[in-house]
């Protein structure tokens, strides 16, 4: 669906059930570069079960209009600003890699609003490779072909996606070059790279928290995310083997088992 | 051999397969290959004009394939047979041989619920209209035909209703009109044999009864070599009308001529429909149908006595609301299955699990040797529940109108011993009764 | 991601590595090294939620073997892994590839702009068989860039050709037509069958749809018929409104906008999830077997293919019964240059020569040659001859005849792996019978 916030048109996918005031929100927000789709695989089950699945597209990103915000914390603000603009007073949040980012220091901005944060390949910090950064920022596609050859694990790299006849790594690069690379990654690899207050944001964060991490991620290793959950009270971790950064994909039904079960738990879906 | 009308031996001797001409070895070899070495040009310039049959390419036929094609045929009574690559090719492939755009042909409601996005929505988006006649009256049929209707289409033993079709109500009605009756008989045959009641073209889903072992896709169209397609050639133009693909060639009337036999729509379904849009059976497959379909009339047999013991059984259950089968309808659509059915009822069966969807859920889930799985006709039980996983593609109306109810679960009853078919299902419906501890989202 | 002092480079998979790999992970079957052969036609649910969540599309897995099995899986991420597309979809042979890729995209009152260059089989689909159900096709000639231009109209919803037309051997200007369909907001189609990925990616020059025969060089051994549907995820479809079904709301799928989902896998979720579903050209798990094994050697074939086709070519040409030699690797072939751009590794192994003497010494030749096999199919290991005029092509009348390129002393040649000295030997024995047709013809 379409709507607006700040006066830019915002695109979120309501994963294939039309969106329903009545039911409590989750707002699914993706990594770097990417788009809602990453989400394909976890929010329609969501939006089948009693919840609004919201996978949104960042601003100028995938389907939405406007500029891509250029900081963390921009984000985080432009998140909740979502909540509002759908006529929600709260929601769940799930983040991916820069996602994680954006969720964790929405949470601790607006602890009265976010009632459930999960993260995958989430990290405190996530500081970039100095050479990456700029091939992305000059729009250079090699930047993209980096991000999925690190993104997925080693698995990932000979396939073997969930949905038949799909393959993981030019699907992924697909999505990364749908719009301009220096607007996208470019921007969205530097507001990472300048992001400094993930550990002091995760300290403030008092709702339930789930962190899965995969022992393949080379983005946001498994040390890295375990360290951030440590942070955050009361806490949940679970760690997937022979999967890599883009676990939401490469190993999306462990994904959405671990997820259904949490948020399900700590934030009830409308009962039929 | 053709001419044995026992199925059991039809099913290890039918067609004209003895042994391979090459070797003389008895069972029938598989032929793993794409293309066939031509004789010389001129062999070559007759097997593509249609001088001369022969094998050119395995996408349009295959000597495995052979054996199998005329096997199903001689089952079903027919005189000549096609295979495709599964059953929904085979309705496909029926309905396109004999549609264009513009036209239209009359379909029976009740129907499996692929087959009826491929009417309902799939082939509308080719200009071929479906109208859809309930069969509680044949009648209806008549009422919906008009200049552009090419056909009639209908299951034998359709679900959810297992109401055993009017076929030769129906299919006098056609040929009244110069309109075939096109039967999908997936689910009953041997049983049933709708050539014999005046259908013009059966079509089977290879993959469930005739194969038997739920390990291979297969369709089948089986030409009856029964009407006459040349009779009222405004009525049938595929049939009339010079085809510029073969030099002019006019199916009904080239094919009687270069074979002497009336099979026209087989022919050109193979020609036309396999050479252009390709749907090919792979010689494996057809192997492995020729392996299931020499047990089916004994699987057969056992499939229906299991299912009237099933049957029988679910009715005195105190948890079963109500139970579908063929012979438990009342008045005309009863009579309908003692005139249709032979030696059985066959191997489907219909429950309404008292309460509603979750205890339809929980009996499912209870199941302990029956398989939950989107088939129907494997010699192991089965089990689903259509609201959930074969009809969810519906919308509410469409469900209703195929008659799909909340608590409705469809069994396709295997030939396991039927003391345990029994016990799981008893011990299943036990457990949909009792109240659930799980919280219910 | 620290080291700063060297370049950085994709570590990800080559060429040669996917086509032995891609699709697959041990870990996950057992350990089994090799692929398994599922040969199921139904997989069981978990509870009935995992059965509804699989019908609606809310997370990946098999329902039937009509739809999806996990050894044609495999066989389709690892054809899209070569092409370097992001999805792909199997079928049980390449004509119902490309009728299943004409159905994703059209329906009644459409048309498509068809390069006239074709196989036989196709030309009969797209001129025949596809008008009876409401789908019009203008044909333009290969080299005639600007005539696709003109030729795309209001209803227009994409354009589609051989790379390399059949059996003449001409080249479309893929980069030039694919700006000219992206222009129009429609897609450019390509059948690749006669290069695989190994000599053409397709998507690097703009196409968005790939199909292949992989009945033929993917597979190489002519044992099983094989299709399949690549999709290069680039194509925009929300740009305009011409893809309704796959921008709208589809009933047939609980109000499922395939391009808003699916983004740049959306042609192949339709087609699997509407295609595939209703009219069934599903591919068997034994033949995607066999054409993975096919595919594990598809380099090194495709290299002795286009070495050997070369030495034929140099053989033909100096030949005192040969009159013209048609193949992209003939300096004075119109499409020489564009060939050397758009097939670096190679030029095929495709040739098509005319015999002097005509009709009469073409006939004389293939029924005398012993090793290369007269029949009805190209990219065999094995060399293949046919002479399209009273074969393939034989159902063409005079007027299509001429219209798809085809003359009388026309040979096409399919050059195998075998080796080049005996197939030189077996074409002296034909060329010997073919000049003195007479003592032969009634053999």
């Amino acid at each position: 669906m379409k709507f607006k916030v700040n006066n830019s048109e915002v695109y979120a996918s309501t994963g294939g059930r039309p969106f329903d005031k009545k039911k409590p929100l989750i707002i699914f927000v993706h990594g770097s570069g990417l788009t809602h789709m990453t989400w394909v695989l976890q929010t329609r089950y969501f939006a089948f079960h009693g919840y609004n699945a919201l996978a949104i597209d960042l601003p100028g990103h995938g389907l939405s209009g406007g500029e891509s915000l250029k900081s963390i914390e921009e984000m985080a603000d432009w998140v909740a600003a979502v909540i509002d603009a759908v006529g929600h007073k709260e929601a769940s949040l799930v983040g991916h890699s820069q996602g994680c980012l954006v969720t964790v220091e929405c949470t601790s901005r607006y602890p009265d609003k976010i009632k459930t944060l999960s993260l995958m390949g989430g990290a405190g910090a996530i500081p970039m490779n100095p050479q990456l950064l700029s091939l992305a920022e000059n729009n250079d596609p090699k930047a993209v072909d980096l991000m999925m050859d690190w993104a997925h694990g080693p698995a990932g790299h000979f396939g073997g996606h969930p949905v038949p006849g799909l393959y993981h790594i030019n699907t992924g690069t697909m999505l990364a070059k749908s719009r301009t690379i220096q607007n996208t990654l470019g921007v969205d690899f530097r507001a990472c790279d300048n992001y400094k207050n993930g550990f002091e944001a995760a300290k403030k964060i008092k709702c339930p928290t789930l962190s899965i991490l995969a022992t393949d991620d080379k983005m946001c290793p498994v040390k890295e995310g375990k360290k951030l959950a440590s942070l955050i009270e009361g806490s949940q971790i679970d760690i997937i083997d022979n999967c890599g950064h883009m676990m939401l994909l490469e190993e999306a039904d462990r994904v959405l088992t671990v997820l259904k079960k949490f948020i399900t738990t700590n934030y009830p879906p409308l009962s039929s | 051999m053709s001419k044995n009308k026992n199925p059991e031996t039809i099913a290890l001797h039918g067609g004209d397969y003895r042994s391979d001409p090459a070797t003389t070895a008895v069972a029938v070899p598989l032929y793993r290959t794409t293309s066939y070495q031509f004789n010389d040009t001129d062999h070559a310039a007759n097997l593509f004009a249609l001088k001369e049959f022969g094998n050119i390419y395995t996408r349009i036929m295959n000597p495995t394939n052979d054996v199998l094609e005329k096997r199903v045929a001689a089952l079903e009574g027919g005189l000549a047979a096609v295979t495709v690559g599964s059953g929904q090719a085979a309705s496909t492939f029926a309905i396109m041989n004999v549609c264009q755009s513009g036209d239209n042909f009359i379909s029976s409601t009740d129907l499996y619920g692929g087959t009826v996005n491929l009417f309902t929505h799939t082939l509308k988006k080719l200009g071929i209209e479906c109208r859809y006649a309930d069969p509680s009256d044949p009648n209806n049929f008549e009422k919906l035909i008009d200049d552009k209707t090419r056909c009639f289409y209908a299951e034998t033993l359709p679900n959810p209703y297992l109401r055993v079709f009017p076929i030769k109500e129906v299919s006098d009605i056609g040929r009244k009109h110069n309109i075939p009756l096109i039967m999908d008989n997936t689910a009953a045959p041997v049983i049933c044999k709708p050539l014999e009641h005046g259908a013009a073209v059966v079509v089977h889903s290879l993959t469930k009864f005739i194969g038997g072992h739920g390990t291979v896709i297969g369709g089948a169209l089986v030409d009856g070599g029964n009407f006459e397609w040349t009779k009222d050639p405004k009525r049938q133009p595929l049939f009339n009308e010079p085809d510029a693909s073969y030099g002019g060639a006019k199916w009904g009337e080239v094919v009687p001529q270069l074979t002497g036999a009336n099979v026209s729509f087989a022919v050109r379904a193979r020609v036309c429909l396999l050479r252009d849009l390709g749907a090919p059976l792979a010689p494996d497959n057809a192997w492995g149908i020729i392996q299931g379909l020499e047990t089916a009339p004994l699987r057969m047999k056992q499939h229906c006595s299991n299912a009237e013991k099933a049957v029988a059984f679910l009715q005195k259950h105190k948890n079963v609301e109500r139970v579908i089968y063929p012979t438990l309808h009342e008045g005309e659509i009863a009579a309908r299955s003692k005139k249709y059915m032979k030696g059985g009822n066959g191997a489907l069966v219909g429950i309404e699990v008292k309460g509603g969807v979750e205890a339809g859920k929980k009996f499912i889930e209870s199941l302990k040797m029956f398989y939950h799985v989107a088939n129907i006709g494997d010699a192991r039980s089965l089990a689903i529940h259509p609201a959930t996983t074969t009809h969810s593609q519906l919308t509410e109306e469409e469900l209703l109108a195929a008659g799909v109810t909340p608590g409705y679960v469809r069994l396709s009853i295997g030939i396991e011993h039927p003391d345990d078919i029994i016990a799981d299902l008893d011990q299943a419906l036990g457990a949909s009764g009792k109240p659930s501890l799980k919280a219910v989202s | 991601m620290s080291d700063k002092k060297k370049e950085l480079k994709p570590n990800t998979y080559k060429f040669d590595t996917l086509s032995l790999h891609a699709g697959y992970q041990p870990h996950k079957n057992a350990g089994s090294r090799q692929v398994p052969i599922y040969q199921t036609t139904s997989y069981l649910f978990d509870d009935v939620d995992h059965a509804a969540a699989l019908f609606n599309l809310e997370r990946g897995g098999h329902i039937y073997s009509r739809i999806s099995n996990p050894t044609v899986g495999v066989l389709e991420e690892r054809v899209a892994s070569l092409e370097g597309g992001t999805a792909a979809l199997a079928t049980s042979s390449g004509m119902s590839a490309i009728f299943l890729a004409v159905m994703t995209l059209c329906e009644a009152g459409d048309h498509l702009v068809v390069s006239s260059q074709l196989y036989g089989g196709t030309v009969n689909l797209f001129r025949l068989t596809l008008p009876k159900f409401g789908i019009k096709c203008t044909f333009v000639k290969p080299r005639d860039t600007e005539g696709f231009k003109k030729a795309i109209q209001k209803n227009t919803k994409g354009i589609f050709g051989e790379l390399v037309g059949n059996p003449g051997n001409e080249i479309m200007n893929m980069p030039e037509i694919a700006k000219i369909a992206h222009d129009a907001g429609i897609p450019l189609m390509v059948d690749a069958t006669y290069q695989t990925p190994y000599l053409c990616k397709p998507f690097e020059h703009g196409a968005d749809i790939v199909i292949h025969s992989l009945t033929k060089w993917m597979a190489g051994h002519g044992s099983s018929m094989a299709g399949i549907l690549v999709e290069g995820g680039k194509f925009d479809w929300m740009q305009n409104d011409k893809f309704p079904t796959m921008t709208k709301p589809y009933e047939g799928y609980h109000g499922l906008s395939f391009a808003e989902e699916f983004g740049p896998t959306a042609f192949t979720m339709k087609a699997r999830a509407e295609g595939m579903r209703d009219f069934g050209p599903c591919l068997s798990p034994q033949n995607a077997w066999n054409v993975l094994q096919g595919i594990e050697t598809l380099s090194v074939r495709m290299k002795k293919h286009c070495s050997n086709a070369e030495e034929m070519v140099k053989y033909l040409m100096n030949h005192e019964s040969v009159a013209w030699v048609s193949h992209p690797s003939v300096p004075d072939h119109p499409d020489h240059e564009l060939a050397k751009k758009l097939l670096p590794n190679g030029r095929g192994s495709m040739i098509a020569f005319g015999i002097k003497g005509g009709k009469e010494a073409g006939v004389a030749f293939i029924n005398n040659v012993k090793l290369a096999s007269h029949l009805a199919n190209v990219g065999d290991t094995r060399t293949l001859v046919i002479h399209p005029a009273s074969g393939t092509h034989s159902q063409m009348d005079e007027a299509t005849l001429k219209f798809a390129g085809l003359s009388h002393d026309m040979i096409r040649l399919s050059v195998g792996i075998e080796d080049i000295e005996d197939i030189k030997n077996d074409f002296e024995v034909g060329f010997r019978a073919a000049r003195k047709p007479r003592l032969v013809s009634n053999q």
